[in-house]
């Protein structure tokens, strides 16, 4: 059976989750993978979430939001614009491809856009295979080799 | 009144002994403790072997504390024995509570560690290759060492555990109150956090705010911070926003920075990332670029976020590559 990727996408209210549903309306056709959670602002996207996706079988994360200068709450975006580099290191750091997690900001008129980010997202995780975290953790009892 | 003495126990697993002395710091209340309490097996302080605990009868030990992550067979066998043997078990300290210090063991595995100590670090002299094997035979029977496990697990990932008393090592205030509640048999809800305060330890940190910002991280190690001054503010990486105060602030009130000993506040799921999260916020920098100028001036993020409560992390460990093998 061929790979189909799992996707949580993490959306901001007021921009990218409108342009999500633009996408939608305007009957642009992407690819299906992603699972959209609506959070109120990117700032919102805690670390904790992404980890929570991928320990629940998520493939890949795909958080969007505002573009800088146009968050809704003046600074949520510029917080998780400051984060998520640094939860990359960490992921690299656990043994996660840093590129299974992705950071866009989308515009509420920016239904083509997602679209696009989307296709392009899922392809990427397509081509970097299933996260498998099952099978890539260690046996911790006795019967470990 | 002899006999209706309480039964205690103390074990080190995978743990350095510090929690050992930290009973020992109890100074003199321990004689508070002795007169309420036999003192039925501390391998670390008195001489007892494990078949003095083969021996006894189930839930013969009253309250038997145990130190240390579980990474070995041993250390597995041990607390399986000491859990049937014990009415109630607490996890005593971080390692036990949360993985600690050995649980940072699990950004690795046993065959990259085994490469380290016995082949690779600049201080091995090791010319035949000669690693420890677990069974060898010799003229007057067969030698064994216990199997090192590839993943460090917290005590309650392995068995049943009653209670959670925290810190590297725990205080030794809240060790004597917790040894109280539990002698006079007011013993808390099963799975508690004992010896440890609901609360941040920002939230009672007696260090001053003004505005959380910095260019760029400085390690402690060289820099003089300013003893009145958030260390956050001054760059300095203090994981006291998502850990457990209860400590009584002995790092912070000795000018050096919380690192998470006390484990994960009750709301907090994921110590490492809860910490990233709101550490990261702090940055000074407003464009991708000048964010990752800032980041490559901290080593290690994860060993940091995650000193001590790796093996309890959502994670608990690195993960492998697909194809079995490390992944970067």
């Amino acid at each position: 059976m061929s790979f189909e990727p799992r996707i949580v996408g993490i959306l901001c209210n007021w921009c990218s989750y409108t342009g999500a549903d633009l996408a939608g309306t305007s009957r642009m056709k992407y690819a299906p993978n992603v699972r959209v959670v609506r959070v109120m602002c990117s700032g919102r996207m805690d670390p904790t979430l992404v980890l929570k996706a991928f320990q629940e079988g998520a493939d890949g994360v795909l958080l969007a939001g505002c573009h800088i200068g146009d968050c809704h709450y003046i600074s949520g975006n510029l917080k998780t614009l400051r984060r998520i580099p640094l939860l990359k290191r960490v992921l690299v750091e656990l043994g996660i491809e840093p590129e299974r997690l992705r950071l866009e900001w989308v515009s509420a008129s920016e239904g083509a856009r997602y679209q696009g980010v989307v296709n392009e997202f899922v392809e990427q995780i397509r081509s970097l295979g299933p996260l498998d975290l099952e099978a890539r953790r260690l046996p911790a009892t006795a019967s470990a080799s | 009144m002899a006999n209706a003495k309480l039964k205690v126990g103390m074990y080190w697993a995978a743990s350095c002994g510090g929690c050992d002395v930290a009973l020992l710091d109890i100074h003199e209340k321990i004689l508070d403790v002795v007169a309420v309490a036999d003192l039925v097996f501390w391998p670390c302080a008195m001489d007892f072997k494990v078949h003095h605990v083969e021996a006894m009868p189930d839930k013969h030990i009253d309250v038997c504390f145990i130190s240390g992550a579980v990474r070995n067979s041993e250390n597995e066998h041990m607390v399986k024995l000491l859990r049937r043997k014990s009415k109630v078990l607490c996890a005593f300290g971080s390692c036990a509570h949360i993985g600690g210090i050995p649980g940072l063991a699990n950004f690795w595995d046993r065959q990259s560690i085994f490469q380290t100590v016995y082949h690779a670090s600049p201080s091995t002299e090791n010319p035949k290759g000669t690693v420890p094997v677990e069974r060898f035979k010799v003229a007057e029977g067969e030698l064994t060492l216990p199997h090192l496990y590839d993943t460090v697990k917290t005590l309650g990932q392995t068995i049943d555990v009653d209670y959670f008393l925290p810190g590297c090592p725990p205080n030794p205030d809240q060790i004597a109150a917790v040894i109280g509640v539990i002698a006079a048999g007011k013993a808390p809800a099963k799975g508690s956090v004992v010896g440890a305060s609901e609360r941040a330890m920002c939230e009672e940190c007696p260090r001053k705010k003004t505005e959380l910002k910095f260019k760029s991280f400085k390690r402690r190690h060289l820099t003089h911070p300013d003893p009145e001054v958030c260390f956050m503010e001054q760059g300095i990486v203090c994981v006291g926003a998502a850990t457990r105060s209860g400590c009584g602030w002995r790092c912070i009130g000795s000018n050096m920075p919380c690192r998470g000993c006390y484990g994960p506040l009750p709301s907090v799921h994921d110590q490492g990332a809860k910490m990233l999260s709101a550490i990261a916020a702090c940055i000074d920098a407003d464009t991708p670029d000048d964010v990752e100028r800032i980041l490559d001036t901290m080593p290690d993020p994860a060993g940091t976020f995650y000193r001590f409560g790796l093996p309890a992390s959502m994670l608990r460990r690195r993960q492998r590559g697909q194809d079995g093998r490390e992944a970067r």
